[in-house]
């Protein structure tokens, strides 16, 4: 890799003051994400995949909240050091995000092409006219049918899909460097879900958008990702290219969610394997590996020492002690 | 054999029901204070009869007007009565008016409200024009037309009180029921066949207590109130009897000369309504479920057992 | 040959929901379940799979009469549930029983699950007075719940724990057939396989039937002996589970599998799929002639005249596509 990356993160920490004491949500999380790259941040509810996002986006209150990092480095700028009215322009126009449910992101009140083109005001700085002009392309972009006539609609004349199209085409355009979208298909029908998938893969790789795609689900991140980032109790416990992770799984904590994803080809499962057990709470600290409690491969190492970051393979790195090789039969095809 | 699959030991921090309820209540500082208050007054009245230095019916012309020193902690009134002791007794009017009042709103108003919340359609319908008719009169005057029907008498005050305050009730538990019944531990509880009795009982009146209660305080105090009022307009407790309401109107005259004649039973009355607010306020911060559950565990033992 | 009747039996069920005047004076009616019929063996699982708005909840409480249906029939254990009403329906209900997608929600937030267990039992008079506290133990047991828990409060409950005193409070009653509606869709994936094992261990010990309903084909294809895909109130293709998995006939469930995602990159990027356009038609005013045909890749003129009829395939597979014959 040569050129520099267009997103560095090292050591992120996002820390949230409870009546219960602190929580971890993130610990230590440091990855890189090329220009053009789509990674994938996969984990269950508790991991810590969502908080990454929101904090890289500065979007995380403080308080109760505490974000600290030796680097987040975007395109050349450090985003730690940003005032807020400095985050707000980058917001939007080089770093876009999409969420799970797009009728908390939409106003209400306001008809969408109202919120369509006063993105593009802001950021682009274009006219009226031309801001109705560009709104309308990126509908159709986005594929909603009479683009025109749906400028004056309101969010909830929309169904779901059309709702989270509609967040698309904000969230591109202006062109953004890098996507970030959280769950952004979760709550979609899986029809409508294949739609959209499809449309952010082609039109990230028509604008050469990067993208960061958080999902709890591994098939959506299958057919969605370069590379993934298995995350689990706030820190990464597995990373790498997409093959490599789903056929040379590495970790303690990926072999579990495999094994406890049912598949609709049924390959190789005639029973789901759960993970015993529950996630840990956030707020003790965790001096060991935090999957030990639950893991089926733990080592004695692992009660002794926190695991390393080990090379598994060609730019794939798992935090465990235990070679797992060979524990996870390539699906038959 | 069972079918057993380990399972992590979830060692909850957080204990439920009454336990969680109190220790939230505690925290609301104005609360506990109000609920303080409210006890004090309740064994003060309670134990009038014991503690009150003199007879409050007691006629001493020679002490009166007397202004509040060691003799007279709160001074004497135009017929040289002990106001202390007339603040004392008169809390057990109102007091006892205000828990009556209550058991009386209760005993109407929440099972009219339970039956037109969960039947709905015509047993709704009928229950509820009734409860608007009443609810077309302005309380008060509703009050003191009963009292004058059925003559000035502090028995009678109750039950007008209670007729008023019943339908205010009935709304609100209807309220509250038609929201909880479309929750789906009550669709739960049809599927397991449970009886439409069971299902009001155990699932809706259970978890509508908290609107109940709070508005309980609210009768109450609005049941001191009243009855002051009405002892105010000569309908309530009658004369030498003491009662807050009462001695209130006859303090009008000597406002200029005995200024605390007035001062004392407007403190009690203030004292009084203030810490059942702040007693209701605690209680519905506490009670209210939906504090409960964004309380949840946060734990798990990391040496999980079965 | 004699054959073992089916412990359920639904005919033509019909679920309508009255929208009240729309325009002009008109009555709508929002078709939720519109003529919906299969029945089930003892000890199998019928699974209900389709997306929102295609009726499979509805079905689902319609069948338990939660949801009183507009016509048709459900008959279990040849009792017609639609004639029972009052204490006769209250007794039968014992003998069928739900679990519901939000499990914390379906659990009385004001008592400890003890006794929420302990109110099914009451309901039905089973294991009255000193067999009591032992008869809970051992159904705490049975889902694999901790003992302590019993004190605990719904809200202090994980997901995971919440679903299994649901399943626990199910089985107290001792039913025969329960109906799982989403049971697993609001769980993280590792809690998801947890409850999914428990149920298929419960069903094959206590010979429970199921009726499973679900989103997630993946899911389903573990559970379920049986499918029926739904589609705006409608069956449109019920057969065994392999045979609608490796093929699939009516061009919904075509686009339905193919729309899933699988944890297999090489597999995923190869896959052909059957991306439907458009949207959810409006269920109150669904497309005449087959539903589906506003959506559907291989639609003709033909298709918008009549609601295609159930069409056999095989034994126990049937279609509803005039272009699959």
């Amino acid at each position: 890799m040569t050129a520099a990356p267009l997103l560095r993160v090292r050591n992120l920490c996002t820390e949230f003051a409870t009546d219960q004491g602190v929580v971890r949500a993130v610990d230590g999380v440091s990855f890189d994400l090329a220009d053009g790259e789509v990674i994938g941040l996969v984990g269950e509810s508790g991991s810590g995949k969502s908080v990454t996002a929101l904090s890289i986006m500065r979007l995380v209150p403080e308080p109760p909240g505490r974000v600290t990092a030796d680097e987040i480095t975007f395109d050349g700028l450090d985003l730690r050091r940003m005032s807020e009215a400095e985050a707000r322009e980058i917001r939007g126009a080089r770093i876009a995000m999409i969420f799970q449910d797009p009728m908390k992101s939409l106003n209400p009140v306001l008809t969408i092409g109202r919120q369509l083109t006063e993105t593009l005001r802001r950021h682009l700085k274009l006219d009226g006219q031309a801001a109705r002009r560009r709104a309308v392309e990126l509908l159709d972009m986005v594929g909603i049918p009479s683009a025109e006539s749906r400028l004056a609609a309101y969010p909830h004349q929309f169904s779901g899909g059309m709702r989270q199209r509609v967040m698309i085409a904000i969230a591109l355009s202006c062109n953004p460097r890098l996507l970030i979208a959280d769950e952004a298909t979760t709550a979609l029908d899986v029809t409508i879900q294949a739609q959209i998938i499809d449309l952010v893969k082609r039109l990230t790789r028509e604008l050469g958008t990067a993208v960061i795609w958080i999902s709890h689900d591994l098939g959506v991140i299958a057919g969605m990702c370069d590379r993934v980032n298995v995350m689990y109790a706030g820190r990464i416990a597995e990373t790498g290219p997409i093959r490599e992770l789903f056929y040379r799984p590495s970790h303690g904590y990926t072999l579990g969610l495999m094994g406890s994803t049912p598949r609709l080809d049924g390959a190789g499962q005639d029973r789901l394997t759960p993970i015993d057990g529950l996630p840990p709470n956030l707020i003790d600290p965790i001096p060991l590996c935090p999957f030990l409690p639950r893991c089926r491969f733990a080592l004695d190492d692992c009660r002794n020492r926190p695991p390393p970051d080990r090379d598994v393979g060609p730019q794939h790195r798992a935090s465990c002690f235990a070679d797992l090789t060979g524990h996870w039969r390539q699906a038959a095809t | 054999m069972a079918v057993a699959l380990p399972v992590a030991a979830h060692d909850a921090r957080i204990a439920g029901g009454i336990r969680l309820a109190s220790r939230q209540f505690v925290r609301n500082r104005a609360a506990t204070v109000g609920l303080v208050c409210l006890a004090l007054l309740c064994v003060a009245a309670t134990l009038a009869p014991l503690i009150s230095p003199y007879d409050p019916v007691q006629i001493k012309l020679s002490a009166k007007l007397r202004p509040p020193g060691l003799e007279y902690w709160l001074g004497t009134d135009h017929f040289g009565r002990d106001i202390f002791s007339r603040i004392l007794h008169g809390g057990r009017v109102s007091l006892s008016v205000g828990l009556l009042v209550v058991a009386f709103a209760v005993s109407i108003g929440v099972p009219l409200g339970l039956m037109a919340g969960f039947f709905g359609g015509v047993v709704d319908n009928v229950l509820m024009r009734v409860v608007d008719a009443f609810l077309t009169f302005p309380p008060l005057l509703l009050a003191v037309a009963i009292v004058g029907l059925l003559g000035p008498d502090i028995q009678n005050v109750m039950i007008a009180l209670g007729i008023v305050q019943a339908p205010i009730l009935a709304r609100i538990v209807r309220g509250s029921t038609l929201a909880v019944r479309e929750e789906v531990h009550v669709t739960a509880a049809r599927a397991l066949g449970a009886s439409p009795l069971r299902i009001v009982l155990s699932n809706i009146l259970r978890n509508i207590m908290s609107p109940i209660v709070v508005q309980l305080t609210i009768v109450f105090a609005a049941a001191v109130v009243a009855e002051a009022s009405l002892s105010f307009l000569g309908l309530g407790t009658q004369p030498p009897q003491p009662s807050w309401g009462r001695d209130l109107s006859e303090a009008r005259r000597f406002l200029a000369d005995a200024p605390w004649m007035f001062l004392a039973p407007t403190g009690a009355i203030m004292v009084c309504v203030l810490s059942i607010n702040f007693v209701g306020d605690g209680l519905r911060d506490s009670l209210d479920p939906r504090s409960w559950r964004t309380r949840r565990r946060v734990t798990a033992r990391t040496d999980d057992a079965a | 040959m004699t054959q073992v009747p089916p412990i359920l039996r639904v005919e033509d069920l019909k679920v309508h929901f009255p929208t009240g005047r729309g325009g002009f004076g008109r009555r709508g009616a929002i078709r939720a379940v519109d003529g919906v019929s299969f029945s089930i063996a003892r000890g199998k699982t019928l699974a209900l799979v389709g997306e929102s708005g295609c009726g499979k909840s509805t079905t689902g409480f319609a069948v338990l009469m939660l949801q009183r249906p507009t016509a048709g029939r459900v008959v279990f254990d040849d009792v017609d549930l639609c004639g029972l009403d009052g204490a006769t329906l209250r007794r039968a209900r014992r003998r069928l029983q739900i679990v519901f997608q939000d499990s914390a929600a379906s659990l009385n937030p004001r008592m400890p699950i003890g006794d929420i267990v302990a109110e099914a039992l009451d309901i039905h008079g089973l294991h009255p007075g000193r067999a009591r506290p032992q008869r809970i133990r051992r159904l705490f047991d049975l889902v694999g719940l901790a003992g302590h828990l019993v004190e605990r409060y719904p809200h202090e409950l994980s997901g995971g724990q919440a679903q299994r005193v649901a399943i626990c409070r199910a089985l107290a009653v001792e039913p025969e057939l329960i109906v799982c509606d989403e049971p697993v869709s609001a769980l993280d994936v590792s809690i998801q396989a947890q409850i999914v094992n428990l149920l298929q261990d419960l069903q094959r010990e206590l010979a429970l039937t199921y009726i499973f309903i679900s989103h997630d084909l993946s899911v389903v294809r573990h559970v379920s002996d049986q499918v029926a895909v739904m589609y705006l109130g409608k069956i449109v293709e019920l057969g065994d589970k392999e045979t609608i998995y490796r093929t699939p006939l009516h061009p919904y469930t075509k686009a339905l599998m193919s729309a899933v995602p699988i944890p297999d990159p090489d597999l995923e990027r190869a896959r052909q799929r059957v991306i439907l356009s458009g949207d959810l038609p409006n269920p109150a005013n669904p497309p005449s002639g087959c539903r589906f045909r506003t959506r559907c890749p291989i639609a003709i003129a033909a298709c918008a005249e009549t609601d295609p009829p159930p069409h056999a395939v095989s034994a126990g597979h049937w279609v509803k596509c005039i272009r699959v014959v």
